[in-house]
């Protein structure tokens, strides 16, 4: 039982760890802000406004040994959020253990590096290499621990994320195997044969659990009998407790709201049934999210209120009482067939594109096209989300009256605190020690036959930080830019959209060329999948769009307006960094002399932040509560044709 | 009330004295289809017509074109800071083909070019495809030729092979044509005449070494049994790349053999022409006699004619 913790700098998660683990907590789960997670250092450009802001900032060993302070690692099990970065955040753990007094050995340590790329690339955003080079990482990592760290966990392969980006119970079955199977084909060319059934033990699922929670629970078995067959028949694994399907659960965020926030408490305790009931498919560790994620980070107070709901299900009720429940029920074996079905037509399709690597943009457009057409029955009110399309009336909430608009702040000296603290770890350290890790480190990186994990150790010994290590592997690996899979989406049905389509068309003819829209994604936060559905939805209204993905700097945004002569921004921000990186947007327009150009933000943004945005000169803001997408489109219609004078009525 | 249209005179002279800013504005007004801004359109094109300027404007502009998913992009990418190593400016006008009832389109191929930000001699603007698939709108025309006479490089980006080539060809003074290894329409599509000959052929995925190689090598073949003096140029976008200098050099050797005046001329009757027949439809060129009838007549005028003059005589021709 743990919550997934950690922000500001390490002294202060160290603080917030301590506690926690004196509550009952029996493990850390670490989440790092997003330049850490992408390899960036404090003090680069597109760190600004996102240092300890999802997580804790983390640039190197010294970090790395203050964040577990008086944590003996040689008793912890410590599971890290990380990904794109985390053969090198593995090293830091390594050498910040050895580091301890008491010391802890490399091989006692236990825990779990996330360490998946592909969801990275569909669904979370924080990848930094291309593909190739990353899978490299992973297998690197993977053989490292089973030689080295045998009681590691080096991947923890996540369809969690799938579904947040609009995967339907048989995509992120089929996906997370396809990822499965292109992970352990990479990993079989690093490794002798006959560690591959250790290899296959090691491998473990981050799942998601929605509040369908009976198919929920189905789906898991699915997973469950897949991935055994998987490693009877395509690795040869013969031992049985190597083909065990072993998962970790976060249950769904995607479904949290932001109308009513209380419900998400029901939400989540019904979710957490689905991955418990039965358990021939329990999972081994379970996170929950805090009742008020969708309105920001939550407190200390939100996370006890999650881990007590673990506490009551452990510990009070009898669910732990008794064998698995499901067995010979004849619904459950329905729907588990039905689901392994579906799963592996749609294994065979990755399979023909040349595996989940090659498939990426294929399986993001699915994404893309899933979540449009749960979108779709969501504003028809074909599914209903309870207080947000339906029964929304509410009495005031006393939970969300506080001051502080029921959401911890983080503190922004923390940002420059951190680069202050660089620059001192920067100038205390030996730097040709450093400059020569660093070179070896490349060299390895050139030579695909070498394993990365030993130079990546030298250079956490050696002092480089986090933009260091990934600067030289960003330098011999090239960077990347996933696909949006917004292009081949599919249009809307034309009825719903036909009056916001006649005004996109009046408003472009008095125009006098078609209504521009820029649609923005400033800063490291990778989650698009809102971006993505604006883009596809203005598509759909008549609008030409321009979407570049996730990850620009507010220069490149301004350049990008001032170049496509649009006729309005729109910016999406959902790590919670919205109050310094809009106004650095705002000001990058100014200075690129784009004038006119209404701009309008959407986010997880508390309404005293929205204030200051509007007061700013944004010129509307949207939260998770604005779920009307051709609302939010007429209402860019209206924006852009008041600044520029045009009348869009109808004719009479 | 439409907002008043800026000054293409005005534009005109900004881009003559080499100002780059201007670009995005040029775009604007030769996007906009209010009378106001066609006629402020034509004066932009006369601004920087060869009357006006003393000679052709100066710009290479070229065509690249290729079926989807061969990885245009990242080549642009490559080239445009092979372009920029040189110190050469570039705008690139990358037209998208989805056309859509909805009228509207998803433009962003941008993302895919590398740049810098503070970089000011790099425009890139997409711009939506006219009416036809493959086909290029007036305002792409239009703006590559005013765009040539600020900008040493403007590329237009196309994509579709076997037809959208040739019209890229109308406006570009060299058309490289995008492949990837393995691709035999093209091979098929150059034997068989439903595509015009490139002036560079550019082989894509040189990484991938035989199958490449193999490539490069059935498409010469083909252009020798054509007779045809065309460039076949292997290349490599992914890190590190490789043939991109070579494709620089390929493409400046077909510019450097041209006669520009030439293509130039031809370039603004074909651009009168698709002015024409946007406006006008089929109905318009039956009026004269038919689109190759209306190519020969045009190919008899005055080869000193700007757009707008051009355009105008079409229309005479057609009046009864």
């Amino acid at each position: 039982m743990r919550t997934y913790a950690g922000h500001s700098d390490a002294r202060r998660s160290n603080e917030l760890y301590r506690r926690n683990l004196e509550k009952g907590q029996t493990g850390l789960s670490v989440a790092f802000d997003l330049p850490t997670q992408t390899g960036y250092d404090p003090d680069h450009e597109l760190a600004r406004g996102e240092v300890g802001k999802v997580g804790v900032s983390i640039a190197h060993e010294g970090d790395m040994r203050t964040l577990l302070k008086d944590i003996p690692l040689d008793q912890m099990n410590t599971s890290m959020t990380i990904n794109a970065t985390a053969a090198w955040l593995l090293a830091l753990y390594i050498v910040a253990a050895e580091n301890q007094d008491p010391p802890a050995r490399e091989s006692d340590l236990q825990g779990t590096t996330q360490n998946d790329i592909l969801k990275e690339y569909l669904s979370r955003g924080t990848y930094s290499f291309p593909p190739g080079p990353s899978m490299r990482l992973i297998a690197d990592t993977i053989a490292y621990t089973v030689q080295h760290i045998p009681k590691w966990n080096p991947i923890n392969i996540c369809s969690y994320h799938l579904q947040e980006a609009g995967a339907t119970p048989v995509q992120e079955i089929a996906y997370a195997m396809s990822n499965a199977i292109a992970v352990l084909d990479a990993v079989r060319e690093r490794v002798p044969e006959d560690l591959m059934g250790s290899v296959f033990g090691r491998i473990s699922f981050f799942v998601n659990a929605g509040v369908r929670f009976i198919e929920e629970h189905a789906k898991l078995r699915a997973m469950a009998q897949l991935w055994d067959e998987l490693g009877r028949t395509r690795y040869d694994v013969q031992d049985d407790r190597h083909r065990r399907f072993r998962y970790g659960v976060q249950v769904n965020s995607l479904g949290l709201t932001e109308a009513q926030p209380e419900n998400n408490v029901y939400r989540i305790a019904l979710e957490a049934l689905g991955v418990t009931l039965g358990r021939d498919a329990r999972a081994r560790a379970i996170q929950l999210p805090a009742w008020n994620e969708a309105l920001g980070l939550p407190r200390p107070w939100d996370q006890q209120w999650s881990l007590r709901l673990q506490q009551i299900l452990a510990y009070e009720t009898d669910l732990l009482e008794y064998p698995d429940i499901f067995e010979g029920s004849i619904v459950m074996e329905g729907l588990v067939a039905e689901l392994v079905k579906g799963a592996r037509e749609e294994m065979g399709r990755v399979a023909e594109l040349g595996g989940a690597v090659k498939a990426v943009d294929y399986m993001k457009s699915a994404l893309v096209e899933s979540h449009r057409e749960r979108w779709r029955k969501i504003e028809s009110g074909q599914l209903t989300i309870v207080g947000m399309n339906r029964f929304e009336s509410t009495e005031p909430s006393p939970l969300t009256a506080d001051a502080d608009g029921g959401i911890l702040v983080v503190d922004p000296q923390v940002e420059a605190d951190q680069r202050a603290a660089l620059d001192a770890w920067r100038s205390e350290r030996d730097s040709a020690a450093v400059d020569q890790a660093l070179s070896e480190l490349a060299r390895v990186a050139r030579d695909d036959s070498e394993n990365i994990m030993p130079a990546t150790i030298a250079a956490a010994r050696a002092g480089a930080t986090t933009g260091e290590w990934a600067q030289t592997l960003r330098d011999v690996f090239g960077e990347y830019r996933a696909p949006t899979g917004v292009g081949d989406a599919v249009a809307a049905p034309s009825e719903s959209l036909a009056e916001v389509r006649d005004e996109v068309e009046r408003l472009s003819e008095s125009l006098g060329r078609r209504l521009k829209f820029l649609v923005g994604k400033p800063g490291l936060d990778g989650h698009s999948n809102g971006a993505e559905q604006i883009a596809v939805r203005a598509r759909d209204a008549g609008m030409d769009v321009v979407y570049e993905g996730i990850r620009l700097t507010p220069a490149q945004i301004a350049s990008s307006a001032a170049q496509e002569g649009v006729h309005v921004i729109g910016l999406s921000i959902l790590s919670g960094s919205h109050a310094e990186l809009i106004p650095l947007v705002l000001e990058a327009l100014a200075e690129a002399g784009v004038e006119n150009v209404p701009v309008i933000v959407g986010g997880i943004i508390p309404e005293s932040d929205a204030a200051a945005l509007r007061q700013a000169g944004v010129a509307a803001v949207y939260t998770p509560k604005d779920w009307d997408l051709n609302g939010m489109m007429r209402d860019i219609v209206s924006l852009v044709a008041e600044r520029h004078g045009a009348d869009t009525a109808a004719p009479a | 009330m439409s907002p008043a249209p800026a000054d293409g005179g005005q534009l005109g002279a900004r881009l003559r004295d080499g100002d780059l800013h201007a670009a995005a504005a040029v775009l604007n007004l030769v996007e906009s289809r209010s009378a106001d801004a066609r006629a402020q359109t034509e004066a932009l094109l006369a601004a920087v017509s060869p009357a006006a300027l003393g000679r052709e404007a100066p710009g290479f502009i070229v065509g690249v074109t290729g079926p989807p998913g061969v990885g245009k992009s990242s080549l642009l990418s490559r080239l445009v800071a092979a372009w920029r190593a040189q110190d050469r400016s570039v705008a690139v006008l990358a037209v998208d083909p989805t056309s859509r009832r909805s009228g509207g389109s998803l433009l962003g191929d941008r993302a895919r070019i590398e740049r810098d930000p503070s970089d000011h001699a790099v425009f890139i603007r997409s711009t939506a495809a006219g009416d036809r698939l493959g086909g290029l709108a007036p305002a792409t025309r239009a703006a590559a030729s005013a765009l040539a006479c600020a900008f040493d490089v403007v590329v237009i980006e196309t994509v579709g092979v076997g037809q959208s080539e040739t019209e890229v060809a109308d406006v570009a003074d060299t058309v490289a044509v995008v492949v990837q290894p393995g691709s035999g329409d093209v091979l098929q599509f150059l034997k068989s005449g439903i595509m015009e000959i490139p002036d560079v052929l550019v082989v894509t995925k040189a990484d991938l070494g035989p199958v490449a190689d193999r490539a490069r090598a059935d498409l010469e073949a083909a252009l020798r049994s054509l007779d045809s003096a065309s460039a076949v140029v292997s290349v490599s976008s992914v890190a590190p790349p490789a043939g991109i200098d070579e494709l620089v050099e390929a493409l400046d050797a077909h510019r450097a053999g041209l006669d520009l005046s030439v293509r130039r001329v031809r370039s603004r009757r074909m651009h009168a022409l698709a002015d024409y027949a946007a406006e006008y439809g089929d109905r318009g060129l039956r009026a004269l006699g038919g689109r190759r009838e209306a190519e020969k007549w045009l190919a008899q005028q005055d080869g000193g004619l700007d757009v707008a003059a051009l355009r105008h005589a079409l229309e005479e021709k057609a009046r009864p």
